[in-house]
């Protein structure tokens, strides 16, 4: 079952459009990108799935049920500008933002405590947030987006403001989370990150959805049934149900062909009608990363 | 309804434990204490005598100057050039030179000191000479004192409200005072506490940190609790005052007056009476010869529990009303200078209020008081001038239901500004971008 139901989804504003009536599903148990351009509309998107504001039309269901109050201390949301009060102390901040999500203040004291020690943080308690350096005030506001144990973590920009190490941790965070059984929406530009966490995405660009489904399912879409030969000898290619598009010298005498091969053909005949001709030593299909799905995608609307 | 009051909480609690709370709360009374305290050393006090040398070459004046509790007088002889060099050897404050034919030149008279003359010294000499003068002059013309004696008239009239509670002493002084205070205490507060609203929504805009609050609080639940959490700081910093300073006002009286007694009688006395608040109260006689006593004795005659209320009432429905409009402000923008441009039309009300209430004391019947007690932007202030002369309770209350009319008003407005304005950065806004956000869905 959908965790989230975006049903014909539009937002104006009054010089723009910022949704154009978007239905996009997002499965529970999994880790979603929303992807798109600077100005796409996910934040729109991302702030209407938090109440901030409403659509103007359509509708979203939270567990089938018609968006409401009650949803709020379900979900966890880490905007892409944090911010946390800068003369309050990290105790007392946490406490307070774990109560507004429904938390009594002993159940955020218990929690908080597993956090603490979980980070290694318990010296920051008393620590007014203004002392703390970046990276330590993102993983305060980490903490407080998942304290409540949210069934859906919205999370924009996650890895931002982190270096390697913190941004290791906070991704062995997230997958325990979904472990655990919590949807997670990622908005990102990452499109490594994408690549390497995310199960299903959806890609919004100039208001509209472009693009919506299981990851693996999506880079099918985009093969371009497009492999790569490593060889040594001389390639003819005088066949004609394949086309070599581009070649490299590599060492030793081998080279490198990027070869397109017709849509009915197979790789294997392929192969077979190289091997009389060269040796060869790899070969294997060009999958397209989320990054050049990305661009794709987005290229190939027209400049509006 | 948990949420809002989560909000109250914490805005609340931080402002309180901040120091600077800590330091006005303190301050404060001491401030006034220390008000308290020079008023009652400058009414006994100031008992070094100056001595004034008075060269009189005319001779007229020798029974005049009379050496009273801080001056005395030391008449010499000789001419006016040795008088000056001798003047600076010696400690006296001043030197007054009255040449010969004074009568008929009047402006050669001349007052020589060491340092600047206080003018209340000067006008003292002046009011000597010229009764002196003009005495002469008068008998000159046949007019003898015992005509002058009679032809003086000493008027200093009572005034009495007449009310269904039947006559009582009032005195305007009181009123005047009472309300003046009670003015200019909402008029801080307003400003006070009403900027504080408007930087705190400032600062949760600038840190960002509103995203997150409001994925969990309605924008007008967040507005609404840092509002009335402003405004509990507002009342426990009054009540604080009050506290301290009835508490050090009695210590710092008491050690006074048990030092002053051993000096005189009589300044116990009249600490005594100033404390006590009551002496004057149907002996008019004696409430002339006292006025702090008299003034006293009419503020108990003044309706305390009316004017307590009111103010409390004012005080929070003055500050609401502004309140909400400084919060819009601080919606609106994206750093406290930028607030600069949006404040005015919320001060100027408030500054006219408080310019209007110096009229308004002086006629505190007149139209202008009327209607600017009425309307809800300058009524908390000018109502509360008003209220200790008397105001008939249809007054009051039209003027109540208005201010919450007027509140409710502009926390409607200023919760549509402020729901648009706290998620919108870096753009400049105009007026005209206000009213549209005024009117979104």
């Amino acid at each position: 079952m959908n965790i989230i139901e975006v049903r014909n989804v539009t937002k104006e504003y009054s010089n723009h459009i910022a949704l154009d009536d978007v239905s996009i599903s997002i499965p529970r148990g999994q880790i979603f990108g929303l992807l798109g351009p600077n100005g796409a509309g996910k934040t729109s998107l991302i702030r209407i799935i938090n109440q901030i504001t409403g659509p103007d039309k359509g509708e979203i269901l939270f567990d089938g049920q018609r968006l409401n109050d009650s949803h709020i201390s379900r979900i966890g949301y880490l905007p892409e500008e944090r911010g946390l009060y800068k003369k309050m102390k990290v105790g007392d901040q946490l406490l307070y933002l774990a109560q507004l999500k429904g938390l009594s203040q002993k159940e955020a004291l218990e929690k908080l405590k597993v956090w603490f020690v979980k980070f290694d943080i318990k010296t920051w308690w008393d620590k007014s947030v203004s002392d703390l350096s970046k990276g330590m005030q993102q993983k305060v506001q980490f903490v407080s987006t998942v304290l409540h144990e949210p069934d859906l973590i919205i999370l924009d920009e996650p890895f931002s403001g982190f270096d390697p190490i913190n941004a290791n941790l906070i991704r062995d965070e997230i997958l325990e989370l979904k472990q655990k059984g919590s949807t997670i929406i990622f908005s990102t530009h990452r499109m490594e990150t994408v690549e390497e966490l995310c199960d299903h995405i959806a890609l919004i660009h100039k208001s509209k959805k472009v693009l919506d489904g299981p990851k693996n399912v999506i880079k099918e879409q985009f093969k371009t049934h497009t492999y790569f030969v490593e060889y040594r000898g001389s390639l003819t290619g005088q066949n004609g149900f394949y086309e070599v598009s581009a070649e490299k010298e590599l060492e030793n005498e081998y080279r490198r062909a990027t070869i397109h091969l017709e849509e009915n053909r197979s790789p294997n005949e392929l192969l077979a009608s190289l091997l009389p001709y060269v040796e060869i030593r790899s070969f294997g299909e060009n999958i397209p990363s989320m990054s050049e799905i990305f661009m794709r995608s987005v290229n190939e609307i027209p400049e509006a | 309804m948990r949420n809002i009051f989560l909000v109250i909480k914490r805005e609340y609690l931080v402002r309180v434990k901040k120091k600077s709370f800590l330091i006005m709360t303190l301050l404060g009374p001491l401030l006034f204490v220390g008000f308290y305290a020079t008023v009652i050393w400058v009414a006994i006090g100031s008992v070094d005598t100056k001595t004034v040398q008075v060269l009189d070459e005319s001779g007229l004046f020798r029974n005049e100057f009379k050496d009273s509790e801080t001056l005395h007088f030391d008449f010499i002889n000789g001419n006016i050039d040795s008088a000056k060099t001798d003047f600076r050897k010696t400690e006296a404050s001043a030197l007054v030179y009255i040449p010969k034919n004074v009568i008929r030149e009047p402006k050669t008279v001349r007052i020589y000191a060491s340092k600047n003359v206080s003018l209340d010294l000067k006008s003292e000499i002046e009011k000597v000479i010229e009764k002196q003068i003009e005495d002469i002059k008068l008998s000159e013309a046949g007019i003898t004192h015992k005509i002058l004696e009679d032809s003086r008239v000493n008027v200093s009239s009572e005034t009495i409200s007449l009310s269904e509670e039947g006559e009582k002493n009032s005195s305007s002084a009181a009123a005047t005072a009472i309300g003046g205070v009670c003015a200019f205490l909402i008029y801080m507060s307003v400003f006070i506490y009403g900027t504080q609203v408007m930087r705190g929504i400032t600062e949760e805009k600038t840190s960002r940190i509103v995203e997150v609050i409001i994925s969990s609080v309605k924008p007008f639940q967040l507005m609404l609790g840092k509002i009335i959490g402003v405004a509990l700081v507002g009342l426990t910093q009054f009540l604080l005052w009050i506290i301290l300073t009835v508490g050090l006002t009695s210590a710092t009286s008491a050690i006074v007056s048990s030092q002053m007694s051993k000096e005189s009688p009589q300044v116990q006395q009249e600490i005594e009476k100033m404390q006590n608040g009551m002496p004057g109260r149907g002996m008019p006689g004696n409430a002339v010869e006292n006025p702090m006593a008299e003034i006293l004795g009419a503020v108990n005659s003044l309706n305390i529990p009316l004017i307590l209320g009111c103010f409390l009432f004012y005080y929070l429905g003055g500050y609401l009303l502004y309140s909400a409009l400084f919060g819009a402000v601080g919606a609106a923008v994206d750093n406290d200078a930028d607030t600069q441009q949006f404040m005015l039309p919320i001060t100027l009300p408030i500054i006219f209020s408080f310019v209007f209430a110096q009229f308004v004391l002086r006629d505190p019947d007149g139209s202008l008081a009327f209607w600017t007690s009425i309307i809800p932007f300058t009524s908390p202030i000018i109502m509360m001038v008003r209220i200790p002369f008397g105001v008939p309770a249809w007054e009051i209350a039209l003027s109540m239901v208005l201010l919450v009319i007027g509140f409710m008003g502009t926390t409607w407005l200023a919760a549509r500004i402020y729901r648009v304005g706290i998620l919108m950065y870096g753009k400049k806004v105009t007026y005209k971008e206000l009213a549209k956000w005024i009117f979104y869905k």
